[in-house]
């Protein structure tokens, strides 16, 4: 496989604070590569190093086999890239917009491809409407046009679900499927959620303050092996000693005032169900996630800010 | 660099706030010349009214260069302001807006683009001026007529043949154009640090305010410094407006009195300009872009 993005050793700090901390990781050429990490993780203070908006503190980045530092304009010429928000000039049209940022690239289309750029974001109709009128959601899209403009081989989009409704979010899911599937492009795409990811990504890395904390294909990731069950009982000592005593002793992992922690196989879950019932066990809620899933949460509860409010 | 010079103008003249500048100048060039068509002879005995009694004067001093002399002095106090508002706006605005990451991605280097967005604000405040002479000097030509120039100072009266006059302006309004770029380069100098064209537009008006007040208060210790400031240079423009004198201190039609004088004010502004735009340079290169 011909890596893409290699980022080795990468770190980037501001003053005190350490905002990428010795990060390394490389995307594969047709990856759509899931970039996850809470708000302030690291995720865009990456991005933008990757895109040449800061500069690393020490580290290197190499994106298509060239040193990011020395061959900076050749790699951006290959890459499109959608960073936060979809900002563009509001007093200008979508077909102006995509028109000036393909000048930017040294890129001169017909109208007609302009049109079938718009087309692909579902903004044709709209191609003469000013920006200021556009809603987050079509924004976001002619930011992808405007990233895919100058056919780069390289997309990298950071957050770009940020502010989108339910529709939006799925019309960006689809873009970046037709990116990966359609027109075989490479996407390094950055989100704070893990279900978002799960759906687009093959291959994915989670960061926390900085750091890696897991990377991996989504399938390794999501193995049906891990999923963990948390028991809810009126009678937790009793169900603690019967769980002891049985074959699913050895998949304890944690108990607390929350419940019985297992880590079982997802087909697993309604056998413990009936096996529970069956020995008088006052189940008030058995709720099954994905160890990825519950590792994920449990870094986002790890930086709580607010208390959870109790009535 | 042509290329992306013209992605900024584009952007520079499709953006409605860049026409304010063009309206408030047409407004106050159509008041002022209202003003004096209505109550010109008025002003006019004002500023003849100690030379009146001593001095015949003969033809009509209430001309087109007049009018387009008042308007000047009046404007270049404040065409700074309007070029402000767009060259402040070039780098804070794109961080407001959020596009400066967009542009900053792109394959440009960070000082062709910082290049072309100061020569598109240099453009802009000569397009400015431009529309400053069409509508000060020749449509004042065209209502008031063209006679000699009275260029009134407080120790001094120079009059200019009417045939003298014409080239003046061309000079004037030619370094008029360095005193705005320079204006434009330390407008664009600000931009760099903020993230809203505010910080910028204030900051550099309060740089020509104070400079202005310091070099007009008669203290010896800014005296001594006041060569230093560009605000001192900007009105250079006045130096082609004086003649040199002969021997029996005739004027001599043609010259400048003191031209290697206003070929220095000329450089200073010119230094100034090197300065804040390579100074604005050498930072951004090495900026990291957070907004």
């Amino acid at each position: 496989m011909e890596a893409i993005i290699k980022v080795s050793h990468l770190t980037k700090t501001f003053r005190e604070l350490t905002a990428v901390n010795d990060l390394s990781f490389t995307v594969q050429k047709g990856d759509v590569y899931g970039f996850l990490g809470q708000n302030g993780a690291g995720k865009s203070t990456s991005i933008r190093m990757l895109l040449t908006l800061i500069q690393p503190t020490s580290g290197s980045i190499e994106v298509f086999g060239y040193n990011l530092q020395h061959h900076r304009k050749e790699i951006l010429r290959n890459t499109g890239a959608v960073i936060e928000r979809p900002d563009l000039y509001k007093y200008l049209s979508a077909y102006e917009t995509l028109q000036l940022f393909a000048a930017m690239s040294s890129v001169k289309l017909t109208r007609q491809q302009y049109m079938d750029q718009l087309e692909l974001v579902g903004l044709a109709q709209r191609a003469n409407s000013k920006v200021r009128t556009f809603s987050q959601g079509m924004k976001q899209r002619l930011g992808i046009a405007v990233a895919l403009v100058h056919n780069p081989e390289l997309i990298v989009l950071d957050e770009p679900t940020n502010g989108l409704d339910p529709q939006g979010i799925a019309d960006m899911r689809n873009l970046i499927l037709m990116l990966r599937e359609k027109m075989k492009k490479t996407v390094l795409v950055s989100s704070h959620l893990l279900s978002e990811v799960e759906q687009i990504a093959n291959r994915m890395l989670i960061i926390d303050k900085g750091k890696k904390l897991v990377e991996g294909t989504v399938s390794e990731l999501f193995h049906p092996d891990d999923t963990v069950v948390l028991i809810e009982t009126t009678n937790q000592p009793a169900c603690e000693e019967l769980l002891r005593n049985s074959n699913y002793a050895t998949q304890l992992i944690g108990i607390d005032a929350a419940g019985i922690e297992l880590k079982l196989r997802k087909e697993e879950v309604p056998v413990l169900t009936k096996m529970l019932i069956e020995n008088n066990i006052s189940i008030l809620g058995i709720h099954a996630c994905h160890s990825l899933e519950d590792y994920f949460l449990k870094i986002t509860t790890a930086n709580q800010h607010v208390e959870p409010f109790k009535n | 660099m042509w290329s992306l010079l013209k992605i900024e103008l584009f952007k520079v003249f499709k953006r409605p706030r860049t026409y304010i500048a063009f309206i408030a100048v047409w407004a106050i060039v159509s008041l002022i010349q209202l003003a004096i068509y209505v109550d010109g002879p008025k002003y006019m005995d004002f500023v003849l009214r100690d030379v009146k009694e001593s001095f015949d004067v003969i033809g009509d001093p209430l001309n087109g260069y007049f009018v387009c002399f008042v308007i000047l002095q009046t404007l270049l106090i404040h065409v700074p302001l309007l070029v402000a508002l767009v060259s402040a706006d070039m780098v804070a605005g794109e961080a407001n807006m959020g596009t400066l990451r967009l542009l900053i991605s792109k394959p440009v280097s960070r000082t062709k683009l910082l290049l072309s967005k100061f020569f598109a604000s240099a453009i802009y405040a000569i397009i400015l001026l431009i529309w400053i002479a069409i509508l000060g000097l020749f449509l004042s030509m065209v209502v008031f007529g063209t006679d000699g120039l009275i260029n009134a100072k407080s120790y001094e009266i120079i009059i200019l043949n009417g045939n003298d006059v014409f080239w003046r302006y061309l000079c004037a309004f030619g370094f008029a154009a360095l005193a705005l770029i320079t204006v434009s380069s330390l407008g664009f100098f600000f931009s760099i640090f903020a993230e809203n064209s505010l910080g910028p537009i204030v900051a550099t008006m309060s740089v020509i305010i104070v400079f202005t007040i310091l070099t007009t208060l008669d203290i010896p210790l800014f005296q001594s410094v006041k060569d230093f400031f560009f605000t001192t240079h900007m009105i250079g423009w006045k130096g082609f407006f004086e003649m040199k004198t002969d021997a029996e201190g005739m004027s001599i039609p043609g010259t400048i009195r003191n031209l290697p004088a206003v070929l220095r004010s000329a450089g200073i502004l010119l230094l100034h300009i090197l300065i804040f735009t390579g100074s604005a340079i050498f930072i951004f290169n090495r900026k990291d872009v957070l907004s």
